[in-house]
């Protein structure tokens, strides 16, 4: 990647033929915005698992000196503290825990779901797959948001609900993409080569069929994960998604809104980490796009 | 056409009729739910109850009972507002609810659509980037971010518009901007696209050789491939403002079907959370299906009767 066209190190990489996987990632490494996304969004992570570890305040512990204290370095309180004098620092970090955990692994769900349920509808074609597919048309039509707020209602608020909900609502676009893919891979001379020397099915659509969907996939996955958070933070924003005493950035927005005028900085702290979070994810999944997608150039 | 409008419309009756299934029997599974019959509520409401749900008829009934109602429009009278029905309700809030997405959505149209112009025109230089960067900025903003940001900004610390309220000018300002953001934002990048693309077409290069002035060639030639999509959007964009709202509508104390909404889900008032599912549900199907049938009157290349 950082060699030029003249050094004999490019040469011997061209005279081998790269992988469209290779190349791809090139494409990516001459991205600035994707690439510089790529190592904020990766400190933010770091930041998140390390950072509670080296404050000295805990998640739930009162500081009764310093309630609704701003941002202060004597004190420890990097960010401050909220109205009840618990210390903002770890509450956005530990709350950026549970933010990206809920988006890595929602995503990681609708991945697997997405994925098998796309290709089996494409690769079976035909009757199976026209049903199938009416099958997501009508979830789609559904207004997911109001769904999930009405399961909230009946089976109490818990973060395995927010999980369930998201996984179903996020997989639907997965399989569509998916299955678009494997309807033109079927016809492909490898899968009927596969077919003549007496592979099953279900050895056909794991080695040949998914693997050779993965490129549009991944993009999508990478775009599903700031959805995903901001459904989470959208959620507990309204206070019906992450509980007390856990935490998460729209549960602290939400806090931050209310106390605003008097306290601005338990709005901006975790509205930054946030925004800065979502901003990332989304260069980097259109430098992805741009990188695996041949049709742009 | 007209066999397309019926295909659609019958595609469009079974998506309502799960939406009400869905919503009737998660009522009557839902444990410590209303129809639990350990749950103490009082008589009034009781009787209420019994009067619109028919609990001692057999399941079958009830649900015949409640498909009845709810096409009559009536969803039963609400948990926790004794005095009110869910329909009630609703038709209180509506209004409010209606005029912030009706002005969200005209705004999103006017001010994206020209955003969007101004940067396929200006494509790859200052104008466009800079564009661009505020319409991700947009779209990646929340709107429970950015609201009260706006709040904080032009009502707390510059004191130009208030912070809540609904009925004057003023007051709708900082509600329908904090909604229409990410909708500007969509709207602008989908109008650029766009219209990058059809500048490009053969036919506008004709015009171009034509002489013709450039204002012309945008209003007579490229305008309709370029909204045509934009039109298609309506679909997904109603279901966006109306998810939207319910934040905004917090936000700024509005009294609107959103707060009534998340007031309803935080009070575990079942049938006002299930009424207002049901509602939107219909509302937004029945926009997508209006926003289809419009691309197709629009769009001479698509032939829905050969499908």
């Amino acid at each position: 990647m950082t060699s030029t066209d003249t050094s004999p190190k490019h040469a011997d990489t061209v005279a081998k033929g790269l992988s469209p996987w290779q190349l791809a990632l090139r494409r990516l490494a001459r991205n600035k915005a994707a690439t510089f996304s790529i190592y904020l969004l990766l400190a933010i992570i770091i930041v998140c698992i390390v950072g509670p570890a080296i404050s000295p305040w805990e998640l739930d512990a009162v500081d009764w000196d310093h309630i609704g204290a701003a941002p202060d370095l004597v004190s420890k309180h990097y960010f401050g503290t909220d109205a009840n004098g618990r210390d903002l620092f770890v509450r956005t970090l530990q709350g950026g825990r549970i933010s990206l955990m809920v988006g890595l692994l929602a995503t990681a769900v609708s991945f697997i779901i997405g994925i098998a349920y796309g290709a089996i509808a494409g690769y079976a074609g035909g009757k199976t797959d026209a049903l199938m597919m009416r099958f997501v048309d009508i979830l789609y039509a559904l207004p997911f948001m109001f769904f999930v707020i009405l399961l909230t209602v009946y089976f109490g608020r818990s973060i395995w609900l927010i999980f369930i909900a998201i996984g179903a609502v996020e997989w639907l676009t997965m399989a569509r993409i998916v299955r678009g893919q494997a309807l033109s891979i079927k016809q492909r001379s490898f899968v009927e080569a596969a077919k003549v020397t007496g592979a099953s099915h279900s050895a056909i659509i794991k080695r040949h069929i998914i693997p050779n969907t993965l490129g549009p996939v991944i993009v999508y996955a990478t775009l599903t994960v700031p959805q995903v958070i901001l459904f989470e933070s959208f959620l507990s924003f309204l206070g019906l998604g992450v509980q007390e005493p856990m935490t998460s950035w729209g549960v602290l927005i939400a806090e931050g809104a209310a106390q605003m005028e008097s306290a601005p900085w338990m709005l901006l702290f975790p509205a930054a980490f946030l925004a800065v979070t979502l901003f990332c994810l989304n260069f980097i999944g259109d430098g992805l796009r741009d990188a695996l997608d041949p049709k742009d150039r | 056409m007209l066999t397309y409008i019926l295909k659609r419309l019958a595609g469009t009756i079974p998506t309502l009729f799960i939406i009400v299934t869905i919503a009737f029997f998660m009522i009557r599974l839902a444990p410590g739910g209303p129809f639990d019959s350990e749950r103490q509520v009082p008589a009034e409401i009781a009787a209420n109850l019994e009067r619109v749900y028919h609990l001692q008829d057999p399941l079958p009934l009830q649900y015949a009972y409640y498909l009845a109602n709810v096409l009559k429009g009536d969803f039963g009278p609400s948990f926790k507002y004794q005095d009110y029905t869910v329909s009630e309700l609703i038709r209180q809030g509506f209004p409010v609810s209606m005029q912030l997405g009706l002005l969200a959505i005209l705004l999103s149209l006017l001010i994206g659509v020209a955003l969007g112009v101004i940067a396929a025109l200006r494509q790859n230089r200052v104008l466009d980037y800079l564009v661009m960067t505020l319409a991700m900025t947009g779209i990646t903003i929340p709107n429970f971010v950015m609201a009260p940001v706006l709040v904080l900004v032009f009502a707390v610390f510059l004191g130009w518009l208030p912070a809540g309220g609904w009925g004057d000018l003023k007051q709708m300002v900082l509600p329908v901007i904090a909604l229409s953001l990410p909708q500007i934002a969509t709207v602008a990048r989908m109008t650029r696209a766009n219209l990058i693309e059809t500048l490009n077409a053969p036919y506008i290069r004709t015009a171009k050789a034509k002489g013709l002035p450039l204002a012309h060639i945008l209003l007579h030639h490229a305008s309709r491939a370029t909204l045509l999509p934009v039109i298609s959007w309506l679909g997904p964009a109603t279901a966006a403002i109306i998810t939207g709202s319910v934040v905004v509508e917090q936000i700024f104390g509005l009294p609107g079907i959103g707060r009534h909404f998340v007031n309803g889900a935080l009070n575990r008032d079942y049938t006002l959370v299930m009424g207002v599912v049901i509602f939107y549900g219909a509302l937004i199907i029945v926009m997508n299906l209006l926003v289809d049938l419009f691309y197709a009157l629009l769009d001479p290349r698509i032939r829905y009767d050969k499908h």
